[in-house]
């Protein structure tokens, strides 16, 4: 049993849960400008692993969520999700694709105009055609779960940023996704509110079997919560494995220098 | 010169019949301006220039040529093509039309000062873009725009004389009108005056009562 305050959480998903590799990226290659922020990149993921991107910060890390949520297009390349094509695909495919992923963000970017619980049963009712009732209820769970009940009526303006980043992640969990993609999510958070939101990340990486990918510099969540860690250096994965042999047996220098800059 | 509040008596039948009609152009004109103007606003984000070219060319064209033209155009010109309104509908719309092409850059810079994320959670929940506009982009951006357009509502005020040049008898045509039959023109004019003033007064305070029930 675990010892934690908050409520065990049970979590069907949406779509059937895919065995085996979920995420696939092929020579992908995405450009800004000049810049080229991932160069030629193979990776994949396999359904309910917990995997970790680390790396300094411009390595592409972030680009690699932002295009598995379609916020980016890649240059190159194919990008696939439980056998289905993410990229390229028609916009129709499109949105089928994504019903699968979740994502919370740095800045958290709740719907200001709404309140908490419409900010969560939104996209249910409205996306996966839930009814109110059936929504709202699950939104409770949620909120019972990252520990704000109290708080369904108010507006994300009168929470703290640890309370709107527990929000956020709620809010994607509404939507059942297999994968939950968190980038940098206690980065824009004052250090007194981090752990609670770990805490509740721990969480769901404990009690579901939903794919994680996670972008962070809180290396001692990354060992806690990883079976995997990836790290990058300049668009490319310089070095992988678990996150004993990552962070106690660094093989690649980059690695070392890198992990003796954060620790 | 001496006061008569004699003449501001038999002046009062006439300055309500005026106010009636001014009333009638600022509430009808504000909201032709506010409904055009947001689908001026929308239609500039069409993703084709088949679109923005022309929507661009003509609400430019309209912001800057002068109302009074706009008014005579569509009075005298209009008729000649088979198209005739009275004269206050004439007006109302010119005004409303002639608005809109500012009430769209109002809306313009609203819509564009909702966060970039905003729209990557809309995207991230796989909402509709119909819905996206319609509960996510749509309500925060018409809260920040209420101020600026509540200043266009107050300036439309004071352009709704120039409608008396297609003989609309709003408050200032109907101070002529009194003051041409008894050669009394400082109390029509100066209640008129009075009149517009305690307007934009109410006006800017209604603004402000919807503003703050924006806030949430």
């Amino acid at each position: 049993m675990s010892t934690d305050t908050h409520a065990p959480f049970e979590d069907k998903p949406e779509t059937p849960r895919a065995t085996g590799e979920l995420i696939r990226l092929e020579r992908v290659t995405k450009r800004f400008g000049d810049h080229t922020v991932l160069d030629n990149l193979d990776f994949s993921v396999d359904a309910g692993k917990h995997v970790t991107l680390i790396g300094p910060s411009g390595s592409g890390k972030t680009t690699i969520l932002r295009l598995l949520m379609t916020l980016l297009k890649p240059d190159e390349g194919v990008i696939t999700v439980d056998g289905q094509q993410l990229f390229p695909a028609p916009e129709k495919q499109v949105r089928e694709v994504r019903k699968k992923i979740g994502m919370v963000f740095q800045q958290f970017n709740l719907f200001p105009n709404m309140t908490v619980l419409r900010n969560i049963t939104e996209a249910p009712v409205t996306v996966l055609g839930m009814s109110k009732d059936a929504a709202e209820e699950r939104a409770r769970e949620l909120l019972e779960m990252v520990g704000l009940t109290d708080h369904l009526d108010k507006h994300p303006a009168q929470l703290s940023g640890g309370q709107q980043q527990r929000v956020a992640i709620a809010r994607a969990l509404a939507m059942r996704p297999q994968v939950l993609l968190l980038d940098e999510v206690t980065s824009a958070l004052d250090p007194e509110l981090v752990a609670g939101v770990l805490d509740v990340l721990r969480d769901i990486a404990r009690s579901t079997d939903i794919t994680m990918l996670c972008v962070t510099h809180e290396m001692n969540f990354a060992r806690d919560i990883s079976d995997q860690v990836l790290m990058f250096d300049s668009g490319r994965v310089i070095e992988a494995g678990s996150p004993e042999k990552i962070f106690n047996e660094p093989e690649h220098d980059r690695t070392r220098e890198f992990l003796s800059a954060v620790l | 010169m001496t006061w008569d509040w004699g003449a501001v008596a038999d002046f009062m039948p006439y300055f309500w019949d005026g106010l009636w009609v001014t009333l009638q152009i600022l509430v009808f004109g504000s909201l032709i301006s506010f409904a055009l103007g947001l689908v001026w606003a929308l239609l500039m984000r069409a993703p084709t220039r088949w679109v923005t070219w022309p929507v661009g060319g003509v609400t430019e064209f309209i912001r800057n040529t002068p109302l009074l033209v706009q008014l005579f155009f569509l009075f005298y010109v209009l008729p000649e093509w088979g198209i005739t309104f009275s004269a206050l509908t004439t007006g109302v719309f010119a005004i409303g039309l002639h608005y809109s092409t500012y009430t769209m850059q109002v809306y313009r810079a609203g819509i564009e000062a909702v966060p970039v994320g905003q729209w990557e959670a809309a995207t991230a929940l796989n909402l509709p873009l119909r819905r996206t506009w319609t509960v996510v982009i749509l309500p925060q951006a018409v809260r920040r725009v209420v101020p600026a357009l509540g200043n266009y509502v107050i300036s439309m005020l004071k352009d709704t004389p120039l409608l008396m040049a297609i003989t609309v008898l709003e408050m200032l045509g109907q101070a002529r009108l009194f003051a041409q039959q008894n050669f009394q023109f400082t109390e029509p004019l100066t209640v008129i005056g009075v009149a517009f003033i305690v307007i934009s007064y109410l006006a800017s305070l209604a603004l402000r009562a919807l503003e703050r029930r924006l806030v949430h």
